[in-house]
């Protein structure tokens, strides 16, 4: 949080003014013929002037149900949705100060991209004259000042979606939606984009709420990351708050990849809870409250881990386990490696590679793997499911 | 590489083998057989007949064209066609568009049974249809004639209206509407601005169809015409004494007018895609 590279442009502290987006134990339940399904249980959430905040989360978490309802689109079956401090409960969405960015684009394929543009300051009885030079300084602001007499299916992806972002953003609303609007994308361009977004937001200064189901997105372009599960907000923090410091074990195993071990505490003191690793292995963990013989769920992100031979390592890396190397890739830049501990569990290492293109080792050798014991993060909770990213000790 | 280049002569096409000529051969005489018929009606609309029938031709003459609307009940009941399917076209746009929409895009109660009833609608036969509303028009003793005729006529088409909007309707993306309302259209302005000129081919084909059934419709309307008289049942009345040319040249028109709309509708569909 300190070496945090972007600007930082809000604070999202409450009591100083109402925020942009305020979401008050709002749940929402879709009623069919055969079944009811509560894809919103309850949410509160605060969302400051100016910032860059991510819903997250696998599909069917309730992110973009959430996001329609501050749309306007999905009328919450409980609670109120704030903006700027007034109730936008029953407020149709064409009477919303928000606008929103489609998965699907949503451009009017019968109306060229400055008539898209343009679409919603003609509805607020804006001057001809105005709309034109702001509809121009909005095209110049995406880069497409010289496509405005094209048809949308005239242009490439990632210049609809461009188009659908000058669209709303021309409106100046308070707060811009975007609903996973760089899904369609290759990955080439979706990283572009990921840059520009981020350009545009700071430029704007305007409240972005970004849905996503992608955690390297988030991580990238997010002043906030709001991890969403089952209709639950699993986590709300800072992209580096929530890849260091994972409260649970669906927020680690979501985003990036987490070694996950379970354990019994053998001793207690001072804050730390070790668990027992076997073969003169210890696990400490940071914990505020534990006790003797309580099973703990442990973990470690594979970037922390230090892989070395022979002895048990010394000085500050107190956690160590021993294990045997089950694979190795090769990933350019680094080497990722599986190690199977002795009690059966499988642990991932990533090793940068550095001077030496050598790999530490290799398969079938007997390895120690250690860490310092702030690496170690405690966790609750059930485990994330369908992300494969969390490798289940059992 | 230098070898390969001089070695290129100007090509001559390789002789093709005789299967090459199968599919051109067979679609062209397709489009012949379905165009005979017209090619016909066109001819004899200039045939320079000496008695009432116009069977042989007897000579090129442009007098039927001068003389088109010289028989009075013919004229009549042209227009009695025309007015009439001008005005079940456009009710028939207005009530099976507005059915078609809401097939399309919404599930409701019974949406199931409405559909049954629009498809059950197309597929009955039309006699069933003619003498059923026959029935239906002497039980209430209403009087047969120009308005039932148009009543049957917007009752035949709307299913024709209402399924080519269905399937333009089905095929949107909901979140053009949706994106609309955003932006700050009211629902109305949304439907207007973008929902209509999105669903517009849709409500063109059906009011082509619409149209063009109407106009040469013979069976349901024969039942419920009374006194009244259309262009098919003039011309079906005639037939015994003898077909004038002046049909054959009523026929040319409307064909004409028909190739008119259509060609337009293709190429505003061209420049659209372009």
């Amino acid at each position: 949080m300190t070496s945090q590279m972007h600007a930082q442009p809000h604070d999202a502290a409450p009591g100083e003014g109402p925020a942009a987006i305020e979401l008050r134990g709002v749940e929402k339940t879709f009623f069919s013929k055969s079944e009811t399904f509560q894809a919103v249980k309850r949410l509160d959430l605060e969302i400051g002037e100016g910032e860059f905040l991510s819903l997250l989360g696998p599909s069917g978490c309730g992110k973009t149900t959430t996001l329609r309802m501050i749309a306007g689109f999905e009328e919450p079956t409980a609670g109120e949705i704030l903006l700027h401090g007034r109730n936008q409960v029953g407020v149709p969405p064409y009477k919303r100060d928000v606008n929103t960015v489609f998965q699907s684009y949503a451009l009017f394929p019968h109306m060229t991209v400055a008539q898209n543009v343009a679409f919603g300051l003609e509805r607020k009885r804006i001057g001809k004259a105005e709309v034109h030079s702001r509809v121009e300084e909005m095209l110049q602001l995406v880069g497409l000042a010289d496509r405005g007499e094209r048809r949308p299916q005239q242009l490439s992806g990632g210049q609809q979606q461009r188009v659908a972002l000058a669209r709303a953003l021309v409106n100046r609303p308070s707060a811009l939606l975007l609903d996973e609007p760089l899904a369609a994308l290759d990955l080439k361009l979706r990283q572009a984009m990921q840059v520009e977004l981020k350009r545009i937001q700071r430029d704007v200064g305007i409240t972005f709420v970004f849905v996503t189901h992608d955690q390297g997105e988030a991580l990238t372009m997010s002043d906030r990351i709001v991890v969403m599960n089952n209709g639950l907000i699993e986590q709300v923090g800072s992209p580096q708050e929530l890849y260091e410091r994972p409260k649970t074990r669906f927020v680690a195993g979501f985003l990036g990849t987490s070694n996950i071990m379970e354990g019994t505490v053998t001793s207690y003191a001072d804050g730390v809870a070790v668990i027992d690793a076997g073969d003169d292995g210890r696990v400490l963990v940071p914990a505020d409250d534990s006790a003797v013989g309580d099973q703990i769920t442990v973990s470690v992100r594979p970037e922390k881990i230090v892989l070395t031979h022979g002895e048990r390592p010394s000085g500050d890396r107190e956690c160590s386990v021993q294990g045997t190397v089950s694979e190795m890739v090769y990933l350019g830049t680094s080497n990722t490696y599986e190690i199977r501990l002795n009690g059966g569990e499988t642990l991932t290492v990533l090793e940068q590679n550095g001077s030496t293109a050598e790999a530490t080792a290799r398969r079938g050798e007997k390895v120690w793997l250690s860490w310092r014991p702030q690496h170690s993060l405690l966790l609750t909770g059930a485990p994330a499911d369908g992300t494969g990213a969390a490798d289940d000790a059992g | 590489m230098t070898t390969s280049v001089k070695s290129a002569p100007v090509a001559r096409r390789p002789k093709r083998k005789w299967t090459y000529y199968i599919l051109p051969v067979y679609t062209w005489a397709v489009l012949l057989y379905l165009c005979l018929p017209i090619f016909v009606m066109i001819l004899f609309g200039f045939n320079n007949t000496k008695g009432r029938y116009n069977i042989t031709f007897q000579g090129f003459t442009l007098k039927w064209y001068k003389e088109l609307f010289a028989i009075g009940g013919l004229t009549d009941a042209l227009k009695n066609s025309l007015t009439i399917a001008v005005l079940a076209t456009i009710i028939s746009v207005a009530i099976g568009g507005a059915l078609g929409m809401a097939l399309g895009r919404y599930r409701f109660r019974g949406k199931g049974g409405v559909s049954l009833v629009v498809f059950a609608q197309i597929a009955t036969p039309e006699l069933v249809l003619g003498t059923s509303l026959l029935s239906l028009f002497l039980t209430l003793n209403i009087p047969r004639g120009y308005w039932t005729i148009l009543l049957a006529h917007i009752m035949f088409c709307i299913p024709f209206v209402a399924v080519t909007v269905q399937a333009r309707v089905a095929g949107l993306d909901g979140s053009l509407r949706e994106a609309a309302l955003d932006l700050g259209a009211t629902p109305m302005v949304a439907f207007r601005k973008v929902t209509l000129p999105m669903i517009m081919p849709g409500i063109l084909a059906g009011a082509l169809l619409s149209f063009a059934l109407s106009i040469d419709d013979f069976v349901t309307t024969s039942f419920n015409a009374g006194q009244t008289v259309t262009f098919p049942l003039w011309v079906y009345g005639s037939s015994r004494l003898g077909i004038p040319a002046q049909v054959n040249v009523m026929g040319t028109l409307i064909f004409l007018f028909g190739v008119i709309l259509a060609a337009y509708s293709i190429l505003a569909g061209r420049r659209k895609k372009n």
